[in-house]
């Protein structure tokens, strides 16, 4: 088991036939994932690197069995690319791209909102997410990093995530699921759902954290661990030399009115039992001590081997 | 993107909010001349600068005569502004708005922004007008009144009422209080605001609302369906290596360290910045080179970290996942090359092809210092800064 996707996902890409969708529909179908086709309403009907292109998610579900989307339309559209996702119901849906107007997320987040509503939306502006077990990659993550285990990661960054990812690889640590939960202010998934899946999730040991300044979902991560999560939880915040007013890349990396601060974020994780890293250098090895405290350094070793 | 109160104020009225009168002045005598046009006994010239804190900085002048204006707009035009938001250095003020007096009986502050956990815009009201809403917000978070709504839907009577009487606003007002708020909810909403401000909202002795300031700060993300207001941006108030940085499509932040920093992804960026302040250095700025940075865009984010004469040392950090490391190898040695670099240079290349980048750096003959990871490269880089200073 993993969260979020497994070996039952069927994977379309809408804005497939596009450099960017093209260029990771390629590497997602290298690395094993199953992909079903593409989604194109002036191409609909021809193929693309050897999948059906369809003329909306609708078809792409009836047709081709698709439960899963990965968005790669340019921000003016995107929106609306989510919405007939959602309105065709895709179980999950990745958006990766970035420059998303907010109040246009405000509207895609309203309509997941409704009642009956089935899709679970990751991103905008995010990695994606990645299961090695499953082989499963959807998002632009360079999926030669990983390796199949038993630790979760969460973020809202990507480079930083890979940073992450990196270092526990390289000391034998493989991964569960990997999520990009993204860099915007609205977003689909959060911290604590995210959390609560892996909490969840059998096939999950332990779990590292990357937050970032702005806003208060790290908070009420701190909240969501304090109370529920037993496994052993490493974390790191970065943006803690940033000044407050600015926007630090990401559209919801901004210290505003007094709230979002890096150490008001790393008070309230460590608090919450989370292993916090002043560097994030440290994130593996910061693991590896974590997993050997709770006794699980041995097996989640031992999965990379069969993974 | 933010833009002058003249503008928004401007931009607001079109939606039907009140504003007083007034007329834009880049000159002494126009300022004078404005004031004779605006017929009124008592005027105040505002100095236009994209800060906040304006009045308290000596940037707002009553004036009751065309000699006081003139002395108001001559102090006032040319003037350093140091506010709050400026940093020390100050704002030079190129203009400034002549407005007719009000007679004010009482001051609100009104707001509307993102509110991230609500995942909606909040529209906020404070009987404490006028003053940082910040400070309001710390001290006394309860007298700060709020509602939120759904874009589609605009801001619902019920929820201006909840406004107008969490703030004690006399019952007589409110069908002022309706047309105004719910103007500015719209224009919110039809200019992809992320900020749109009005402070203080005032109560003329005429019992009359009135918008005294204006305060409007846009999506950048939603600019290319906003021409109108893309054409209101002001460049001289942004910083030179910004608008030089964001034509490369780079993000780029300038902060008040030494230590320049080129990195991909805006996390990983932070995080670099984070690890220079952990072993001592300070960082110069942020700076994005994004996923797909190719030769030039690095050029161009080392000529923009160089020009910086506040850097002396430069720490370039790449997690090549997608991007390979040679390529990213060959894009340093380049800019290097070009640009005669006279500062000390430590990389760290993590990823694919990282031994072929990490041996063309050795083998280019130019004086890079290699970090095997990132706290090794910070190390480095913090080291060769401060043995540079003795």
């Amino acid at each position: 088991m993993s969260i979020f996707v497994d070996a039952n996902t069927r994977l379309i890409c809408q804005g497939m036939t596009g450099d960017f969708g093209s260029f990771h529909t390629e590497k997602s179908l290298e690395y094993g994932t199953k992909m079903v086709g593409g989604v194109n309403p002036k191409k609909a009907g021809t193929t693309h690197l050897g999948l059906p292109v369809f003329k909306n998610c609708h078809e792409a579900r009836e047709k081709a069995g698709a439960n899963a989307s990965v968005v790669f339309v340019p921000p003016a559209f995107a929106a609306d690319a989510i919405l007939e996702a959602i309105d065709a119901g895709i179980e999950l849906v990745v958006a990766i791209t970035e420059g998303i107007p907010v109040l246009d997320m405000v509207k895609v987040v309203e309509r997941l909102a409704q009642p009956g509503t089935k899709t679970r939306l990751i991103g905008p502006n995010c990695p994606g997410v990645i299961t090695p077990k499953a082989k499963c990659r959807i998002g632009i993550m360079p999926g030669y990093i990983h390796r199949a285990g038993r630790v979760g990661v969460v973020s809202r960054s990507g480079t930083l995530t890979y940073e992450a990812v990196w270092q526990l690889t390289s000391r034998g640590i493989g991964q569960s699921t990997c999520v990009g939960i993204g860099g915007d202010p609205v977003n689909g998934t959060n911290f604590v759902d995210v959390l609560t899946a892996f909490n969840a999730d059998p096939e999950t040991d332990a779990i590292v954290m990357i937050g970032e300044i702005g806003g208060n979902a790290e908070e009420r991560a701190a909240e969501y661990i304090a109370k529920n999560v037993k496994k052993p939880m490493v974390g790191f915040i970065a943006g803690q030399t940033a000044p407050p007013g600015r926007r630090m890349g990401h559209a919801g990396a901004i210290i505003s009115g007094g709230q979002g601060s890096a150490a008001d974020k790393v008070t309230a994780l460590e608090k919450a039992g989370v292993r916090m890293c002043k560097s994030p250098a440290r994130l593996g090895e910061e693991m590896e001590k974590a997993l050997t405290a709770a006794g699980l350094l041995a097996s989640a070793r031992a999965t990379v081997l069969v993974g | 993107m933010k833009i002058h109160e003249f503008q928004a104020k401007s931009l607001l009225a079109r939606f039907g909010v009140p504003v007083s009168e007034g007329q834009l002045a880049t000159t002494v005598e126009a300022a004078v001349q404005a004031y004779r046009d605006l017929k009124v006994p008592v005027a105040v010239v505002k100095a236009q600068i994209h800060a906040g804190g304006r009045g308290k900085g000596g940037g707002v002048k009553l004036v009751r005569s065309e000699d006081e204006c003139r002395a108001a707009a001559t102090a006032i035009l040319g003037m350093k502004l140091v506010t709050h938001q400026t940093g020390p250095q100050g704002q030079l003020v190129r203009r400034v708005w002549v407005e007719k007096g009000s007679d004010i009986q009482k001051e609100y502050y009104l707001g509307i922004a993102l509110d991230r956990e609500l995942r909606k815009p909040v529209v906020m009201m404070s009987s404490e007008g006028g003053v940082d809403i910040e400070e309001v917000a710390a001290h006394h978070p309860e007298k700060i009144v709020k509602a939120s709504f759904s874009p589609a839907k605009g801001l619902l009577p019920a929820d201006v009422q909840k406004l107008t009487r969490g703030v004690k606003m006399a019952p007589g007002l409110e069908p002022q209080a309706t047309r105004m708020l719910q103007a500015l909810a719209k224009a919110y909403v039809e200019l992809d605001c992320s900020i749109a401000e009005i402070n203080p909202l005032i109560v003329t002795k005429q019992n009359q609302l009135l918008a005294l300031d204006a305060k409007m700060v846009f999506d950048s993300n939603a600019l290319f369906r906003h021409k109108d207001v893309l054409e209101l941006r002001d460049l001289d108030e942004e910083d030179a290596k910004e608008i030089e940085a964001s034509k490369y499509d780079l993000s780029y932040i300038a902060l008040d360290g030494n230590i320049g920093c080129m990195v991909n992804g805006a996390g990983l960026a932070m995080a670099t910045m984070d690890v220079i302040g952990l072993y001592g250095g300070s960082p110069a700025n942020f700076l994005d080179v994004g996923g797909g940075a190719t030769a030039e865009k690095v050029t161009a984010a080392f000529r923009i970290l160089l020009g910086d004469a506040q850097v002396k040392g430069v720490l370039v950090n790449i997690f090549g996942g997608i991007m390979k490391c040679d390529v990213i190898a060959t894009g340093v040695i380049t800019a290097a090359r070009q640009i005669d670099l006279k500062v000390p240079l430590v990389v760290r290349l993590e990823g694919t092809n990282v031994e072929l980048g990490r041996k063309m750096l050795a083998e280019s003959g130019l004086p890079i210092v290699s970090g095997t990871d990132l706290d090794d490269a910070a190390k480095k880089i913090c080291a060769a800064v401060a043995a540079g200073k003795k």
